[in-house]
């Protein structure tokens, strides 16, 4: 049962948590900043606290993408020519932003750097929302034909149930990232971070139950399950009340751990759901693309794996490093680069 | 247009448009990282102010290259879908292997280093430099195996409606990597090189006087001998190259020649005015024999025209057009070897200049080495435009046509709208992107230009 294609899904998933725990709070902090940062040097101080993690957090998803090409090249095929627009939109948000970190303290017209600040905002906070719909889409079923070419248009991918993914991850990338605000600034932004999170986190827990609830209602996910995803829907709902509760204590740290375990558990319950199939067609369930006939060959799974196995846990050694390096607090005495 | 030619059109602008910054990257973090190692072994002052310096616009170039990269990531997907599932089973296997082994590995420990200036032991912070430059030039190496499988493809069979791989060893030693890799990080150097010397030779024409002057002489210096080194090794291994082509691609060659008939001994053109659809020349001035030495190292033997291989390849494979647009290949072919012996020639004037200890003697030579920083972007695009056209109308040579390869479920409105969305997008930033590095060129290694928050006068802000 336990085969290569599944063991590739599986790797895919892992990068989707990743993704979605790392550059979650990434996504989060850039939400927050015109909001938290009232003056230039709070702003700086605020894009500092993940200012060395923040490409390396990007690779994530860029290899995400790889992984997908590289083991389901139909999947990739057909999510990105299908998702076209969509794709452009978030694009275009990445790049921005991705100069935005760079470029906004290089110059010291303000315009300059509110514009910076403005497209980091846009930048973090159109890709939150579009993962979500994303994620939504592939599991609630989009028109896909019988030669596995998406025949949909953009519009097709704005459902309800999408929409409620995309502001579930766009309220919960938002609180996980003021969460990890408050760990690692001092007054008076955490303070203030420290209202964004009672304000936002009850929004994003809402979120996740509906999420939960409309899967269970709108999609055939858990009448035809390849697995079970028994109570990791559950973890994830648990895990952001518990994150709310530790919160009113103050008990930041551990909030952090609950809020990166309930996106775990999230990316867990879709692929669960989803599996074995990677993208439900919604026009006829024999056309769906499944991780047998989306796959590349057992050759090049086999070359796959190997390297995923050698490299993946090198990888996440020296991140795992880089945030103990830059453990410390960002404060308002903290020598800030650039 | 339809959708075909604008999926090209934008795939041609956003490519070159990403390679504009790669090249400075991957030859100037050599170039960082022995700054720094001078300062850690030296202790001198002046190269940590260098390494900063430098540092300071291979960032800037970074954060561009970066933002790219990502659109680079996912349009194979976007316009290219048929192409992805045709070729996804080799292709795809580089391109991950590409991110994990190279981009986390660079975008990590740059993440380090420009954060961990002051928290991290020197030797760490030095070492963080390195593995950044390492992981950069080993991300040229996966992608250009992608791309070498598209001009040669080797290591795969034709399975159920794909290709597959069936040697994965192969794909990493192909032939043609081994030519082009090197062709690459060789160019990639020069751009760097000229870029350092340009920057430093306009910092010298000004009136600059103690400590700044010495800095900048050490930049000019280093510049001069990697841009002398690289642009001699960029013209050894192009010819090279060249010569490879010959046997693998040949009607590229003869494209890049607008070589119509086969010829013994084949001459190679310097000026010609063609009539493309009739295939015949107008006007022409050519060096006799050239072509063959270019060729084959000797000044005779046969080298094969458009019209010959036409035929051959309709024999092979089937009726169709399969000649390049020879007036791209032919210009852009010159091009690029023009830009490179100028280049050859300017580096020699400046290590002449260096090696007589005179670098401000010639003004004319500090003026003119400001404008050459263009040249090695010039020689790097038209290369790569030379590269990928020459190959029409093959996206995968002999395996997969161009036409056949684009999304079929795009419209030509969706992607004239990305088209137009991507080119506004990149326009600006270019601005954004050269008025940062003329502003940090200019400030000099002293930082007078002071970038942290106003509200905090008394920091100095690192690397300005
Ligand atoms: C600073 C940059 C630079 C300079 C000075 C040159 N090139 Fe180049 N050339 C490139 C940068 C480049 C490139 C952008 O890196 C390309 C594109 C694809 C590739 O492999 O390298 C390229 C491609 C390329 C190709 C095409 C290979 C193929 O399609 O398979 C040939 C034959 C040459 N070059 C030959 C030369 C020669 C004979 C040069 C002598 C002056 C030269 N190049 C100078
Ligand atoms: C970074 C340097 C590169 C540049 C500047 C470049 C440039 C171009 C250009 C100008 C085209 C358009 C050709 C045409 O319209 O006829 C093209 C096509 C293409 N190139 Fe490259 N290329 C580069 C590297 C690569 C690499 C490394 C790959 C593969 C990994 C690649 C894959 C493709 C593909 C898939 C096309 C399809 C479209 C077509 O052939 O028209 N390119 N490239
Ligand atoms: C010969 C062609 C290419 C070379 C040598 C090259 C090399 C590089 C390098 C050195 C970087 C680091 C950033 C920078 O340079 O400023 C980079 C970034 C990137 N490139 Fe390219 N690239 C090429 C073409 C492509 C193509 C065709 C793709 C598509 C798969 C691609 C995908 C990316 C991505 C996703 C990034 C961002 C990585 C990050 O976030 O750190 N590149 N590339």
């Amino acid at each position: 049962m336990f085969d290569l294609n599944t063991l590739w899904f599986v790797l895919i998933a892992v990068l989707f948590i990743g993704f979605f725990v790392l550059e979650g709070f990434d996504y989060g902090v850039g939400i927050l900043l015109p909001w938290l940062g009232k003056t230039d040097a709070e702003r700086r101080r605020i894009i500092n606290t993940i200012g060395p993690v923040w490409d390396g957090n990007e690779v994530w998803v860029i290899t995400a993408g790889g992984a997908m090409f590289a083991a389901f090249p139909q999947w990739y095929a057909t999510l990105f020519s299908g998702f076209y627009l969509a794709l452009l939109l978030m694009l275009a948000a990445l790049i921005v932003r991705a100069v935005g970190f760079e470029f906004r303290s290089k110059d010291r017209s303000p315009a300059w750097r509110t514009t910076w600040d403005a497209l980091i905002f846009f930048g973090s906070l159109v890709p939150a929302l579009l993962w979500g719909v994303a994620l939504g889409n592939l599991l609630v079923g989009v028109p896909i034909d019988q030669t596995m070419t998406f025949t949909g248009g953009f519009l097709d991918l704005l459902g309800p149930y999408e929409l409620i993914a995309g502001l579930a991850t766009l309220s919960a990338f938002t609180v996980h990232g003021g969460i990890f605000l408050h760990l690692k600034s001092d007054e008076p932004i955490r303070g203030r971070a420290l209202r964004a999170i009672k304000l936002i986190g009850p929004v994003a827990t809402v979120f996740i139950v509906l999420f939960g609830v409309t899967t269970y209602l709108w999609t055939d996910a858990f009448t035809r399950l390849g697995v079970d995803p028994g109570l990791t829907p559950i973890v994830a709902v648990g895990c952001m009340l518990a994150a709310g509760a530790l919160v009113h204590r103050e008990r930041m740290g551990w909030a952090f751990v609950m809020t990166s375990v309930a996106l775990a558990a999230s990316v867990i319950t879709i692929f669960m759901s989803l599996y074995p199939r990677v993208m439900v067609s919604s026009l006829n369930p024999d056309w769906t693309l499944t991780i047998y006939n989306a796959a590349s060959t057992p050759y090049t799974l086999r070359i796959m794996s190997i390297v995923a196995l050698v490299f993946v846990p090198i990888v996440l050694i020296y991140q795992g490093w880089t945030y103990w390096v830059f453990r410390h607090r960002i404060t308002a005495d903290t020598h800030l680069e650039y | 247009m339809d959708a075909l030619m604008l999926a090209r059109w934008q795939f041609g602008i956003t490519t070159v448009y990403h390679f504009f910054f790669v090249p400075l990257t991957l030859g100037l973090g050599w170039v960082v990282a022995l700054l720094q190692t001078a300062w850690y072994v030296t202790g001198r002052d002046v190269y940590k102010r260098l390494t900063k310096f430098w540092g300071k616009l291979f960032l800037i170039n970074f954060a561009m290259g970066v933002a790219t990269g990502i659109v680079q990531e996912f349009q194979f997907g976007m316009n290219w879908s048929e192409y992805s599932r045709f070729m996804g089973d080799i292709f795809g296997a580089p391109l991950a292997i590409e991110a994990l082994l190279a981009f986390f590995l660079e975008s990590t420990f740059l993440g380090v280093w420009i954060f961990g200036w002051d928290r991290l032991p020197k030797k760490v912070h030095l070492a963080a430099i390195w593995l950044a430059a390492i992981g950069a030039n080993l991300s040229a190496y996966w992608i250009l195996v992608a791309n070498s499988f598209m001009q040669q493809p080797v290591g795969y069979v034709l399975g159920q409606g794909r290709a597959e791989m069936n040697d994965f060893w192969a794909l990493i030693t192909n032939p043609h990597v081994f030519v082009q890799f090197p062709h690459v990080i060789t160019g990639a150097m020069a751009t760097a090189a000229f870029f350092m010397l340009g920057i430093s030779a306009w910092q010298l024409k000004r009136t600059i006087t103690g400590e700044e002057r010495d800095a900048f002489r050490i930049s000019f210096r280093i510049g001069a001998i990697y841009g002398l080194v690289a642009t001699v090794a960029v013209m050894v291994v192009g010819h090279g190259q060249a010569q490879y082509m010959m046997k693998v691609q040949p009607m590229k060659m003869a494209a890049a020649e607008a070589l119509w008939e086969t010829e013994d001994p084949a001459p190679m053109s310097l000026f010609t005015w063609g009539n493309e659809p009739e295939r015949r020349d107008v006007w022409a001035v050519k060096v006799p024999g050239m072509l063959s030495f270019l060729a084959y190292n000797r000044f005779d033997g046969a080298v094969p025209g458009i019209k010959a291989l036409q035929a051959e390849y309709e024999r092979t494979y089937g009726p169709g057009d399969y000649v390049p647009p020879v007036k791209w290949t032919y210009w852009t072919f010159r091009v690029m070897v023009g830009a490179g012996m100028v280049m050859a020639l300017l580096a020699l004037l400046a290590t002449w200049q260096v090696w007589r200890q005179r670098i401000e003697g010639s003004r004319w030579l500090l003026g003119l080495l400001v404008p050459a920083i263009a040249l090695p972007y010039l020689a790097n695009s038209t290369g790569w435009i030379f590269t990928e056209i020459g190959r029409q109308p093959w996206i995968v040579f002999g395996l997969q046509k161009t036409a056949d390869a684009v999304s079929p479920n795009v419209s030509a409105a969706e992607v004239g709208f990305s088209l137009v969305v991507f080119t506004l997008l990149y326009g600006v930033l270019m601005v954004a992107d050269i008025y940062l590095l003329q502003k940090f060129a200019r400030a000099g290694t002293m930082g007078s230009v002071s970038v942290e928050g106003s509200e905090q006068p008394g920091v100095a802000p690192v690397g300005a």
